[in-house]
C-alpha cells in the first residue's frame, strides 16, 4: 500500500493534555481520499481532539499525522487546506454572510471578480443566494449551518473536517441536512471527517464508520458491516439495540461454538472473538432478527420465551421476554397479519439464523 | 361578533390592570433608589445647573433699581427717577453689608463696578437732596458711562448667560453682543482642550497597556487569570491620594527611579518625573487602567476561540486571524473601555493637582479653583456644565454604539 491512497493517516497518534491521562491511547487510522469517514464516540472519547490535532489546533503527544504523505506537523495549520464546519458554526459575527464567504478567498489573494463568483456558486450549492447580504445574526440556527459549510467548501479544500455539524439542529432538519452534506459529499468529491455522537446519522451518511470509546478505535467499518457484524461487545452495545445472554461455550466447531445459557439451553454461535472452550461469552443478536413460533429449519435453533410486555409500536409490536433469565430480550414483531398474535404471560419458542447470534469476550 | 369585541374589551382591560399591578410593584422595588438618585444625584445637578445662570440675589440686593431701571430704553443715561432708585438702594445694601457683593459680581463683568460701589456707598449717607443724577456724576464720573448702566441692566435680570460664556472664553461687549475676550485673558478653551488632550492621551496609553492585559486573562488558567483580577484590583483597595502620593515617592528627584537610573550610571542628572505632564500620565493611566481592563476582559471571555481557529482553518495567517476577526469582535470592549477612561479623566482633579505641574492642570481644578478660593459658586457652575456638556455629548456619540447598557464588568 502506498501513502498515496489515503489522504489522512493517524500513526499510533496519543494525546494527554495533563500529562497524566492518555485522553487519545493509540490511534491508528487510514482515510482514503474522497471517502466519507465518521468518527463516532459517546461524549468525552476523544473525537474533537483528533480533529483538532488533525487541523493544527493541538499538537500530537506522541505519534504522526500524515497528509497527503507529509507529517503534518510540517505544515501550519492555514496551509493545510482543511476546510472545517464547528459545532457552534463560528461564523464571523461582524461579517456579512458575503463577507464570511469572500474571507477564505481574500486571505488566497483571489481576484474581485473571482471571488464574487465563487462566493455566489458556493452559497448556491447549499441555496442560499438569498442571504448574501445578512449577518450571522439574522439567520436561524439551519441557515447559520448551510453558511458554515459553504464557507468550509468555497475555496475548494481537498478535505473538510466537521465536528457534530448538526447537533444544534431539530430532528428534521438534521435528516434533511445530512443528506444534502451527503449530496455535496458525492458530488465534490471530497474527503470528509465527520464527527457525530448520533449513529443514525454516522449510518446514514458514512462510507466509513470508526467507533470511538476509551481513547481508541473499536472497530472501523462500513455501516453495514457495524450493524451486522459488530466484533466487540462494545460496538454490539453502542451501535443499534441488542439483546445479550451470558453464556459458557462447551464446544467449538470451526468458527461456530455452542454455548451453554445460564438457564442450561444451549445455543450455536458465531465466534468472533473468543475461541476457547470453557471461555465466557456474551451472545448478541439484533431484535429484528428473533423469529416467533419458528417452522423449524436446519440453521435455527429454538428457545424458550415468556412474553413479559407488549408495547404497540404501529409499524411493530416491541415484545419484552424473559429468556434464559434475562428479562430484558427484546424482540420486534412486525404488524402484519402474517405473524403471531401474542399475549402478555405466554411462553412462546424463539428462534434465530446462528450467524446472526454473534459471541464476543464479555 | 359583538360578543366577541365584548369580551375582547374585557380582556384587554384585565390584561391592562395586571400589567399595572406589575408596574406599581416594580416601581415600588426601585423606589428606593429612585429617591436616593432624586436626592443625591439629580438634585445636585439640576442645582449646579441652575447656579451656572442663576442671578437673582442681585435683585434682592438692589430691588428698587431692578424695578426703575425696566423703564430705560438702554440709549443715553437713564432717568432721575432710576438714580434715585439706585441711591436709595445703595443705602440700605452699605449698611447690610451686601454692597460689596452685588459689586464684585458686577465687577466681573465690568471691571472697576466694584470699587465705583464702594466708594459711592462710603458717601451716600451725605447724598440727601436731589438732584441725585448730577450729584451721582459729580461724584464719579462712571456715573454719567452709560457703559455701567448696560452692565447694571444685564446684571440685574434674574438669569444671566454670562458665566457660561466666561467658561467658553466669550462675553458681552458694550453693545449686548456676544465677543471672544481678549486673548491675554482667554484661558477656559485652552484649560478644556487641555482637559481633553490629557483624556485622550490616557484613554490611548490605557487601551494599548490595557489590551494586552485583557487578553492575556481572558486565555490564562483560571488560577493566573485570578491572581491578574486580584492585582487589578488591588488598585481599587488603595486610595486614590496613597496611590497617588507613592507615584510622587516614586518619580520625584530623589526617588526611586532617579536614584536607580544614576546609581547605575544612566544619569548624572535626576530627570523630571513628576510635577509636570509626564507624571500627570504615569498617575492617571495607572490610577484609570482597571477601567479599560475589565470591560475589554469581560468582552475577551465572551469571545470562543473557535473564531480564531476558523480563519486559521480557512487560511489566514495567525496576525491576518486577530486584525481582522478577533479585534473587531473586541470592539465593543474598546469602545466601552475608552469612554470609561475618558469620561473619568474629563473630570479627574486629585491626581492632576498633586502630581502637575501648573500648566497640567485640567477644568476640574478650576471649578475647585472657584469654589475654594474665590467663593463663585456660579463661576464653579458654569465650568461644571462645560464637563457636563462634554460628557453628554460623547455619550450620546458613542454610548449608542458601544452599548453601554449591555456591559457587563468582570
Ligand atoms: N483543552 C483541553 N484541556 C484538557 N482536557 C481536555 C481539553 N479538551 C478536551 N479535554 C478532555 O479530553 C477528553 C476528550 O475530549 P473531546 O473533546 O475530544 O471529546 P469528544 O469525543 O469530542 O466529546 P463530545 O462528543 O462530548 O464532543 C475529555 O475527557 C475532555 O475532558
Ligand atoms: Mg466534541
Amino acid at each position: 500500500m502506498s501513502n498515496k491512497d489515503y489522504h489522512v493517516r493517524f500513526k499510533n497518534v496519543q494525546k494527554s493534555y495533563d500529562g497524566k491521562t492518555l485522553v487519545v491511547k493509540d490511534l491508528n487510522l487510514d482515510i482514503e481520499k474522497g471517502k466519507f469517514v465518521t468518527m463516532l464516540g459517546p461524549s468525552g472519547s476523544g473525537k474533537t481532539t483528533c480533529l483538532m490535532m488533525l487541523a493544527g489546533f493541538e499538537s500530537t503527544t506522541h505519534g504522526e499525522i500524515v497528509l497527503n504523505g507529509k507529517p503534518i506537523n510540517k505544515i501550519p495549520p492555514h496551509k493545510r487546506g482543511i476546510g472545517m464546519v464547528f459545532q457552534n458554526y463560528a461564523l464571523f459575527p461582524h461579517m456579512s454572510v458575503a463577507q464570511n464567504l469572500a474571507f477564505p478567498l481574500e486571505v488566497r489573494k483571489f481576484g474581485k471578480a473571482e471571488v464574487e463568483e465563487m462566493v455566489k456558486s458556493a452559497l448556491d450549492m447549499v441555496q442560499m443566494g438569498a442571504f448574501i447580504d445578512r449577518y450571522p445574526g439574522q439567520l436561524s440556527g439551519g441557515q447559520k449551518q448551510r453558511i458554515a459549510l459553504s464557507r468550509a467548501l468555497v475555496f475548494k479544500p481537498e478535505l473538510v473536517l466537521m465536528d457534530e455539524p448538526l447537533g444544534a439542529l431539530d430532528k428534521q432538519l438534521r435528516e434533511q441536512m445530512q443528506y444534502e452534506i451527503k449530496h455535496i459529499h458525492e458530488q465534490l468529491g471530497v474527503s470528509v471527517v465527520y464527527v457525530t455522537h448520533d449513529q443514525a446519522e454516522a449510518l446514514t451518511m458514512s462510507d466509513q464508520i470508526a467507533v470511538f470509546n476509551d481513547g481508541i478505535i473499536q472497530q472501523l467499518a462500513s455501516p453495514a458491516d457495524l450493524y451486522e457484524r459488530p466484533e466487540n461487545s462494545f460496538i454490539a452495545q453502542f451501535i443499534g439495540e441488542n439483546n445479550q445472554l451470558e453464556g459458557v461455550i462447551e464446544k467449538t466447531n470451526k468458527n461456530i461454538a455452542q454455548v451453554k445459557l445460564k438457564n442450561g439451553e444451549k445455543v450455536s454461535a458465531l465466534m468472533v472473538d473468543v475461541k476457547d472452550k470453557g471461555e465466557k461469552t456474551l451472545l448478541s443478536i439484533r431484535p429484528e432478527r428473533v423469529v416467533i413460533n419458528p417452522k423449524a429449519s436446519k440453521n435455527s435453533q429454538a428457545l424458550e420465551g415468556k412474553v413479559l410486555e407488549l408495547i404497540y409500536l404501529g409499524d411493530h409490536i416491541r415484545c419484552r421476554m424473559m429468556v434464559a433469565q434475562n428479562d430484558q430480550f427484546i424482540v420486534k414483531v412486525p404488524n402484519s397479519s402474517f405473524h403471531a398474535q401474542l399475549k402478555e404471560g405466554e411462553s412462546v419458542k424463539l428462534s434465530w439464523d446462528k450467524n446472526d447470534c454473534r459471541a464476543l469476550k464479555p | 361578533m359583538v360578543f366577541r369585541s365584548d369580551e375582547g374589551v374585557g380582556l384587554r382591560k384585565k390584561l391592562l390592570r395586571a400589567e399595572r399591578r406589575k408596574k406599581f410593584e416594580a416601581l415600588g422595588l426601585i423606589a428606593p433608589l429612585l429617591l436616593v438618585m432624586l436626592v443625591f444625584y439629580f438634585v445636585p445637578i439640576a442645582m449646579m445647573l441652575f447656579r451656572s445662570i442663576d442671578n437673582s440675589q442681585m435683585a434682592r440686593i438692589l430691588p428698587q433699581t431692578s424695578e426703575a431701571i425696566q423703564t430705560w430704553s438702554g440709549e443715553g443715561l437713564p432717568d432721575e427717577a432710576t438714580y434715585a432708585a439706585i441711591l436709595g438702594d445703595m443705602k440700605i445694601a452699605y449698611e447690610e453689608k451686601t454692597l460689596a457683593k452685588a459689586g464684585r459680581r458686577l465687577n466681573f463683568d465690568l471691571v472697576g463696578y466694584h470699587s465705583l460701589l464702594l466708594k459711592t456707598g462710603r458717601k451716600v449717607e451725605q447724598i440727601v437732596e436731589p438732584p441725585y443724577k448730577e450729584t451721582l456724576i459729580a461724584l464719579d464720573k462712571k456715573w454719567g458711562d452709560v457703559r455701567y448702566w448696560t452692565v447694571m441692566e444685564r446684571g440685574l435680570k434674574d438669569t444671566t448667560m454670562m458665566y457660561l460664556l466666561a467658561a467658553v472664553d466669550l462675553r458681552y461687549d458694550d453693545d449686548n453682543k456676544i465677543v471672544k475676550v481678549p486673548e491675554q485673558e482667554a484661558i477656559y478653551i485652552s484649560i478644556i482642550s487641555r482637559t481633553v488632550y490629557i483624556s485622550l492621551s490616557i484613554t490611548i496609553l490605557t487601551l494599548i497597556l490595557g489590551f494586552p492585559v485583557a487578553y492575556y486573562m481572558a486565555n490564562a488558567k483560571p488560577r493566573t487569570r485570578n491572581l491578574l483580577m486580584i492585582v487589578l484590583l488591588l488598585v481599587f483597595w488603595t486610595s486614590l491620594l496613597v496611590r497617588t502620593l507613592s507615584w510622587i515617592l516614586v518619580l520625584q528627584n530623589n526617588g526611586v527611579v532617579n536614584n536607580l537610573l544614576m546609581f547605575s550610571g544612566i544619569i548624572s542628572q535626576p530627570l523630571d518625573l513628576v510635577f509636570n505632564r509626564f507624571g500627570v500620565y504615569v498617575a492617571m493611566t495607572h490610577v484609570l487602567l482597571p477601567f479599560m481592563v475589565l470591560p475589554l476582559y469581560s468582552v475577551m471571555r465572551a469571545i470562543p476561540s473557535d473564531y480564531v481557529r476558523a480563519a486559521r482553518s480557512l487560511g489566514a495567517k495567525s496576525i491576518t486571524a486577530f486584525i481582522r476577526v478577533y479585534l473587531p469582535q473586541t470592539l465593543p470592549g474598546i469602545g466601552a473601555g475608552a469612554l470609561m477612561v475618558f469620561i473619568q479623566a474629563l473630570g479627574y482633579y486629585i491626581t492632576p493637582a498633586l502630581v502637575g505641574g501648573p500648566r497640567d492642570q485640567m477644568v476640574s481644578y478650576f471649578v475647585a479653583f472657584f469654589v475654594n478660593e474665590q467663593v463663585n459658586w456660579s463661576m464653579a457652575s458654569a465650568l461644571g456644565v462645560t464637563l457636563l456638556i462634554l460628557t453628554g455629548s460623547l455619550y450620546l456619540i458613542f454610548g449608542k454604539r458601544v452599548n453601554i447598557a449591555n456591559m457587563k464588568l468582570g
